[in-house]
């Protein structure tokens, strides 16, 4: 299934070229939120330096297939991978193990209680074990990279929605993921600040960081993706590259769900 | 009116000061208590949870007085725990002190989780994305909000401590309901006027404690 995946020639693609082997694998994935079976027979592979947007209707499962992937959702059957290793029980391995894989929500989630910089720098002192002072030159360095350099010693009420999410970009970035999941991270923004974020994500997508993205920005999937996966009732309806899947889709469910946000 | 104050016989501020004693180490002892029952309520390991649970349920519906006085008769004179004390004012004292804080920790736990049903599950899921373990998450994220947000329900289970320290006196520790229950024997033809001096002085330790911390509670909100 990793064969559909293609190298996307925008810009400077020769970092975005996918490296050989597979990062995250899910094989045969099910789960159930009571009476509703919400992942159907999962399998999807993600390849190293590969960025994967998931789209699809509300309710069609891509949340929590994002959320699955670092076992913020636990699974009823299947088996999930990330770099070769199976998703342990809940304990230290986890921790371990989600360490290196990023995660920005839709809600932005930073923690309320702690400055910018603070966010920031938690996962390196507490996690990583870094020293302060190395914590926090990378903290202002990825704080300048995502733009918010200025707000670090601010509280994260006191900022913009976008500059918010850019802070948590920059948060599950200081411990150097391998991968990095999106849940929706533009969907609880106001319009204006879209595109400051999805600017950030163009930028990490061209620097050759492995993605998975859960989003309704069809013109984000246009240009970063490498691959769209489609979702519907908790089956993965189509998986093809961007040009592909938006000028010839190939299962009705997919044209149907596309001809409504399309043209309006 | 206040004349039998005077005699000498009654030493009033050092009664308070054992009140104000009593407290103080048990607000710290049942602050101490109720995080940790709070850690377990909310943990993943059931045997915790159900400890946790069935500790907070049993200790804060048995009344005050009986624990109290069990840690007296029971521990103390039964089973011979004296807490490392030896002599009786210092083992009552250390025994009330127990006895308040196992009482008062099962209050404080339960305004601390309802603290914790104020910090968004974004806030925990976030943490544990990072790859924080359980009590990191607890400790750096979850409590410190938590706490914030319980200032008010826990100025209320202090003032409740500070008035029940009363019981103490059951078990002849001599703090202020101690000494009134002497004057009140020896001074009866003021009883109303040694009744209006304790209540005043209850109200002189508690009412700056709730309008400190009801200002504390404003200070230290998260904003969200």
């Amino acid at each position: 299934m990793s064969g559909v995946s293609v190298t996307k020639d925008a810009g400077d693609a020769g970092d975005a070229v996918p490296a050989s082997g597979d990062l995250v694998v899910l094989s045969c994935v099910n789960k159930h939120f009571g009476a509703l079976h919400v992942l159907q027979d999962i399998d999807l592979t993600i390849a190293r330096g590969e960025v994967v947007v998931v789209i699809g209707p509300s309710g069609s499962g891509k949340s929590t297939l994002c959320r699955t992937i670092n076992r913020l959702e636990t699974i009823d059957s299947g088996a999930i991978t990330i770099d070769g290793k199976a998703l342990p029980q809940e304990g230290r391995e986890l921790a371990r193990l989600r360490a290196d894989v990023g995660m920005v929500f839709q809600s932005f989630n930073l923690f309320a209680h702690k400055t910018v910089l603070e966010n920031v720098t938690l996962g390196q002192l507490k996690v990583r074990k870094t020293d302060k002072k190395t914590a926090e030159e990378k903290a202002r360095a990825l704080l300048d990279r995502v733009g918010v350099g200025s707000q670090a010693d601010k509280y994260p009420a006191q900022l913009s929605g976008g500059q918010q999410q850019r802070v948590a970009i920059a948060r599950a970035l200081a411990m150097d993921p391998k991968v990095m999941l999106f849940d929706e991270p533009t969907s609880a923004l106001d319009p204006e600040m879209i595109n400051e974020v999805l600017e950030v994500m163009q930028q990490l997508a061209r620097d050759g960081m492995t993605m998975v993205v859960v989003t309704h920005e069809m013109g984000f999937a246009r240009s970063a993706a490498n691959r769209v996966v489609f979702m519907a009732d908790g089956r993965i309806v189509e998986e093809a590259t961007p040009d592909e899947f938006f000028n010839n889709p190939r299962s009705d469910r997919a044209k149907d769900f596309l001809s409504k946000i399309l043209h309006h | 009116m206040f004349d039998f104050l005077d005699s000498g016989q009654y030493d009033l501020l050092g009664a308070f000061w054992v009140t104000v004693q009593l407290t103080l180490y048990s607000a710290i002892g049942s602050l101490i208590w109720g995080t940790l029952l709070v850690g377990m309520r909310v943990s993943p390991v059931p045997l915790m949870r159900s400890f946790g649970t069935g500790y907070v349920n049993v200790v804060r519906n048995t009344p005050l007085t009986i624990i109290v006085i069990g840690c007296s008769l029971g521990l103390s004179q039964t089973l011979g725990i004296n807490l490392g004390a030896d002599n009786f004012k210092d083992i009552g004292f250390r025994l009330a002190v127990l006895g308040l804080t196992a009482y008062t920790g099962t209050f404080v736990c339960e305004a601390l989780r309802s603290g914790i049903n104020t910090v968004p599950v974004g806030q925990a899921e976030a943490a544990r994305a990072l790859g924080l373990s359980f009590t990191q998450v607890l400790r750096l994220i979850v409590l410190p909000q938590a706490f914030r947000s319980a200032v008010t329900p826990l100025a209320n289970v202090l003032i409740a401590l500070t008035k029940n320290t009363t019981v103490a006196a059951a078990i002849g520790v001599g703090e202020a309901a101690l000494l009134m229950k002497e004057m009140v024997e020896n001074e009866a033809q003021a009883l109303f006027t040694v009744f209006g001096v304790f209540a005043f002085g209850f109200i002189v330790l508690t009412l700056p404690t709730g309008l400190l911390l009801g200002w504390v509670s404003k200070r230290v909100a998260v904003k969200r």
